[in-house]
């Protein structure tokens, strides 16, 4: 009990989240997701040996649609929110792959 | 004396599946649309949109797992892999790790003469479905990219093999082996060039004898045959010369460049490689049952090994014929659509063996690139087996039909190609050309039979190439 | 007769009188935007406004009463939605600086659903950014007032619909419940809320926050048009894959007065520590209401309570991490000026674009995730799920109704919860686990404190019992006008 976050972890959290926290910001989530974490820690006083994790409540399956074609050409909805649009596609930085 | 080291491959295979739509929503899969004209706010990760599995998908990739001896796995589920990317909508791919469709199957693939064993079983870890993303195009110019998401959504499936090969042999081996599993199946067409078909190629060495794995580096971007096979080559050298050097292989996804014939690694410090999957709470289980792997079953196309022993019996093909004929479904499709119009097996078999290949190998294209009906190729071996035209000018008519589905019937008749096969026009050719020639005659007459050849020759061409050369033949003889 | 102000009415007696036609459907807008002249300066009940655009709808859903086309209930009634539900055409921004200028090409499937009703959408009512907080105060457009006392939060986070049901703003309104979103600022703010079974609603075209938990519901004036609205929601959506095919959607049919015999079952774990005395009489008061029509009431121990809090923000967190993914700066929504490097450009633009409380939910969600801790913390907190759903499965096989307080206290003063997060969370007690358990759930007023703030009272039935839970509300709703 009792977590602490370091400052590698918190880092390594921006990374997968992609958020950037500076100074004071940053010490505050610190603290506010050590304080998480010990309260999360709570469930380790239940026994759940042998309960299987339980993703959906209720017992819906093989839900489908056919292979149909139902969607036309829609892209100008599609780009209306783009901050930056060029020759009909999303603008973003430049990737150096794919 | 320099060591020996054994190469140890596993391969990560992306198939995209031959759907209408796309995995999770009803936007066309067809290729060419001009950028984005395929996206609806599924496909492109707009917020409260939701996602819908196509049921084709599940039904391709159990026929794949059943064609692959797989355990089909009864209940499973799709989870998300997070990752941020600006080719991938929703910075989430959804997957499946958890509880993947199909486990734990395996192909045979021949082994080069000469091996001591003929057959090789390659071992399939587990196939997953999941879907592709979107395709990024660089603008140097403004320094920036474009983003495109007609492919996002598209489904795939990845079949993961065990690390059971051991050369670039093997590796296309079993690549051409999943490729015609999957043709005769319909679920693909298996283009490596255009990207229908992907591998990733999972490489590291060990000394010969060693027990132990090395450390494994995985490869992208492998877009060929010859690609995979110079990327395992470059690959193998780097990691000996690495460690016969002293220094470790470091685990690393790298990116094949086939022009530099070289790999870099993909490397960045904001790349965690953690995906933190979970299940996806969008999209509920999948609980196959008897009844329906049953009716999937029963929909199972006959393959490659079936069909062999059946042409065998039916058709009274040589094994080369047959084998030929058989490597690619859409090439039996055709030949067995032509024999059931009333063509004769052999001669179908001829005109794929020989003309058909040909000028497939001229073209560059793939026996499932062949576009001509089996109707208009019925007709055009009747045509030539009733000598309605020879064989030169079927060769001629063929090359038209493969360019254009031409109907030959029509064809001939618009181009006046028939054998003139009226015998008082012939015989007047016939005679204008022993007059026109007497050295050849005189030969002829002296014994050599080959100066008959030139005159025939002269016939034809006097005859446009419209002459039964046999028939040609036999009035010179008659006149000589 | 008295002569009523036509926004004394509930949404089904305007509906009433329009089509009688007492009213036109322009009279109930323009009341509805007169009202909000006057007291909407003060509140913040909305994000966007859309008055023009209600006119015109206004006349075209006359016509189609006038023709006979439009017959139904709710027809001509003008509705405020929650900022997080598509609206087509009109701005959904999730009280978020990242969708400030946000403009859907598609409505919510619930959306829809009242417009081909015959609703009129007003506007887009304030919440807690993506619909993380329980006050309306972690809002990018500021705080919503509680209109009974304008010194106390609303609650949230459907915070600005409450609200504006509550401050006649609106006739009636949709909200969205994760965490007890709907219940709670109902509670708060004196109005009856209820949140459906999981996949009773279509969730397509609601900004997702926690999509194992997320549930669409309306906020009202009375049970009645409580049902009433839940019934033309409710819909199985072929767009959403966890949605739920239902023939027993007919809520209005449950609209009447009779608990005899009802079995209904206290927990004792919502009456403990941290229950406010006065939140705790009035709910037992309630109880006795139902005791005197002829229900069996009795205290039971429900068990697990306090492990719901900690399995929810788990979970939910979760979700939201990657749900949220998909705002970075280059589909839609904000994007950080002046940045060329792609990492870069995510980070600041999320940075710039969420709050702190989204941040804070965004990382915790994105930790429980990741490697070596997704064991210890994601699937322990869905083994507690379950374990929570099975308590509930055992209580439901004795009560018909579980019956308790919708939170600890009455709405607490405005700035008083950001200070202390994990306060905040302890707020969820009681409304939580049923999110976790899909089960539906309705908070109805049953009193004030000292002070004049509204208490509510908490029915929970079992999945598929709404019907139960309206008539058990709408008896006791009777019993005590």
């Amino acid at each position: 009990m009792a977590n602490v976050i370091d400052d590698a972890t918190i880092d390594y959290v921006g990374i997968l989240a992609k958020l950037e926290l500076s100074g004071e910001e940053r010490e505050q989530a610190k603290k506010d997701m050590a304080g998480m974490l010990d309260y999360i820690d709570k469930l380790g006083e239940l026994d759940t040996t042998g309960v299987e994790p339980m993703s959906h409540v209720f017992p819906v399956q093989n839900v489908f649609r056919e292979d149909v074609v139902t969607n036309g050409d829609a892209r100008d909805e599609i780009l209306a929110n783009a901050p930056a649009e060029k020759d009909g596609m999303f603008v973003a930085p430049q990737t150096f792959e794919g | 004396m320099a060591k020996q080291y054994e190469t140890v491959i596993g391969l990560e295979v992306h198939v995209e599946l031959a759907t209408r739509t796309k995995i999770f929503c009803g936007c066309s899969t067809a290729f060419g649309g001009a950028p984005n004209t395929h996206t609806c706010p599924v496909c492109t990760g707009m917020p409260g949109s939701l996602p819908v599995l196509n049921k084709q998908v599940a039904e391709y990739a159990i026929g794949v797992g059943l064609a692959t001896n797989c355990t089909i796995t009864r209940y499973c589920k799709f989870d998300r892999k997070n990752y941020f990317y600006p080719d991938n909508p929703q910075n989430y791919q959804i997957s499946q790790l958890y509880l993947p469709i199909c486990r734990d199957g395996y192909v045979e693939i021949g082994l080069p003469a000469g091996a001591t064993e003929r057959k090789k079983r390659i071992g399939i870890h587990e196939i997953h479905m999941e879907e592709d993303a979107g395709k990024l195009i660089h603008d140097d110019w403004e320094g920036c990219s474009l983003v495109d998401y007609n492919r996002s959504g598209v489904p795939l499936i990845e079949i993961v093999s065990e690390p059971d090969m051991r050369s670039a042999d093997e590796v296309i081996a079993y690549l051409e082996k999943l490729r015609m599993l999957i043709q005769y199946l319909g679920a693909s067409d298996c283009k490596l060039q255009e990207g229908s078909m992907r591998a990733d190629v999972n490489l590291s060495v060990r000394e010969a004898g060693a027990k132990e794995f090395g450390t494994r580096t995985e490869m992208k971007n492998l877009n060929s045959f010859r690609a995979i096979a110079r990327a395992i080559e470059g690959e193998r050298e780097r990691q000996i010369d690495l460690i016969e050097s002293g220094k470790a292989v470091v685990q690393e996804t790298r990116r094949w460049d086939d022009t530099q014939e070289t790999s870099y690694a993909m490397r960045s410090k904001e790349d965690a490689q953690d995906y933190r999957y979970f299940p996806d709470p969008d999209l509920p289980p999948l609980c196959i049952d008897d009844a329906w792997l049953e009716r999937i079953r029963e929909r199972q196309p006959e393959f490659r090994e079936e069909k062999r022993s059946r042409y065998r019996e039916t058709f009274d093909l040589p094994d080369y014929d047959i084998d030929l004929i058989t490597d690619s479904k859409h090439m039996a499709d055709l030949f067995e659509a032509t024999v059931a119009l009333g063509a004769h097996p052999k001669k179908v078999s001829n005109w794929l063996m020989v003309e058909t290949l040909r000028i497939l190998k001229e073209k560059g294209l793939d026996p499932e690139d062949i576009a001509f009906s089996p109707e208009h190729f019925a007709a055009l071996i009747d045509l030539t087996e009733r000598k309605v035209i020879n064989s030169t000018v079927a060769k001629k008519v063929f090359e038209a039909l493969f360019d254009e589905d031409i109907d030959p019937v029509a064809y001939v008749e618009e181009k006046g190609l028939r054998t003139v096969n009226d015998e008082g026009a012939l015989r007047g050719i016939v005679e204008q050309v022993l007059a026109e020639n007497p050295q050849s005659v005189e030969d002829y007459k002296n014994g050599k039979e080959k100066a008959i050849g030139f005159l025939v020759g002269q016939t034809m061409k006097a005859m446009k190439g419209k002459a039964d050369p046999a028939a040609v033949n036999k009035l010179l003889k008659e006149l000589l | 007769m008295v002569n009523r102000d036509i926004l004394d009415y509930t949404a089904v007696e305007l509906s009433e009188k329009i089509k009688k036609g007492e009213f036109r459907v322009t009279d109930a807008v323009e009341a509805v935007f007169g009202q909000i002249a006057g007291t909407e300066e003060e509140l913040h009940c909305y994000v966007t406004l859309e008055k023009d655009r209600a006119l015109a709808r206004a006349a075209g859903v006359q016509e189609q009463i006038d023709a006979g086309a439009l017959t139904g209930p709710l027809a001509g009634v003008p509705f405020a939605v929650k900022d997080n539900l598509c609206t087509r055409g009109m701005r959904t921004t999730c009280s978020s600086k990242m969708l400030e200028n946000f403009v859907p090409a598609y409505s919510a499937e619930a959306v829809l659903k009242l417009e081909e009703a015959g609703a009129v959408i007003i506007g887009k009512t304030n919440m807690d950014e993506f619909a993380m907080g329980s006050t309306t105060e972690t809002s990018y457009f500021g705080v919503t007032r509680n209109p009974r006392n304008t010194a106390h939060v609303p609650g949230g986070s459907s915070g600005g619909s409450a609200a504006a049901v509550a401050a006649r703003e609106c006739f009636a309104a949709l909200g969205s419940d994760t965490g007890g979103s709907i219940r709670q600022p109902a509670s708060y703010c004196g109005v009856v809320g209820m949140k459906p079974t999981y996949g009773t609603v279509s969730r397509y075209g609601l900004v997702a926050y926690g999509s194992s938990l997320d549930q669409i519901g309306p906020l009202t004036k009375d049970v009645r048009d409580c049902a009433v609205i839940l019934e033309t929601i409710a819909s199985h959506d072929e767009k959403d894959s966890t949605s739920m095919r239902r023939t027993d959607t007919d809520f209005s049919s449950a609209l009447k007065e009779d608990v005899k015999g009802l079995r209904i079952g206290i927990p004792k774990d919502y009456l403990g520590r941290g229950l406010d005395p006065e939140v705790k009489s009035a709910v037992l008061a309630a109880a006795e209401v139902f005791r005197e029509k002829g229900a069996v009431v009795e205290e039971f121990d429900l068990s697990l309570a306090e492990y719901a809090i900690p399995a929810y923000y788990t979970i939910a967190a979760a979700e939201a991490s990657s749900n949220l993914e998909r705002f970075d700066g280059i589909k839609y929504g904000y994007r950080a000026p002046e940045t060329d490097e792609l990492h870069l450009l995510y980070k600041r633009t999320r940075s710039q674009g969420f709050g702190p409380e989204v941040k804070r939910r965004i990382m915790l969600g994105s930790f429980v995730l990741s490697s070596g801790y997704y064991d210890a913390y994601y699937l322990k907190a869905l083994r507690v799920k379950a374990l929570i759903k099975k308590a509930f499965d055992q209580a439901f096989a004795k009560y018909d109704v579980i019956l308790g307080p919708v939170a600890p206290t009455t709405a607490p003063k405005l700035g008083e919860s950001l200070s202390d997060p994990l306060k905040m969370y302890l707020g969820d007690i009681y409304t939580i686990s049923v999110n976790l358990a899909g089960l539906p759930g309705i908070s109805i007023p049953c009193g004030e404190d000292a002070g004049g703030l509204p208490v509510g009272l908490q029915l929970i039935g079992d999945c598929f019992r709404e019907k139960t839970l309206i008539q058990a509300a709408y008896t006791y709703e009777q019993e005590v006008k």
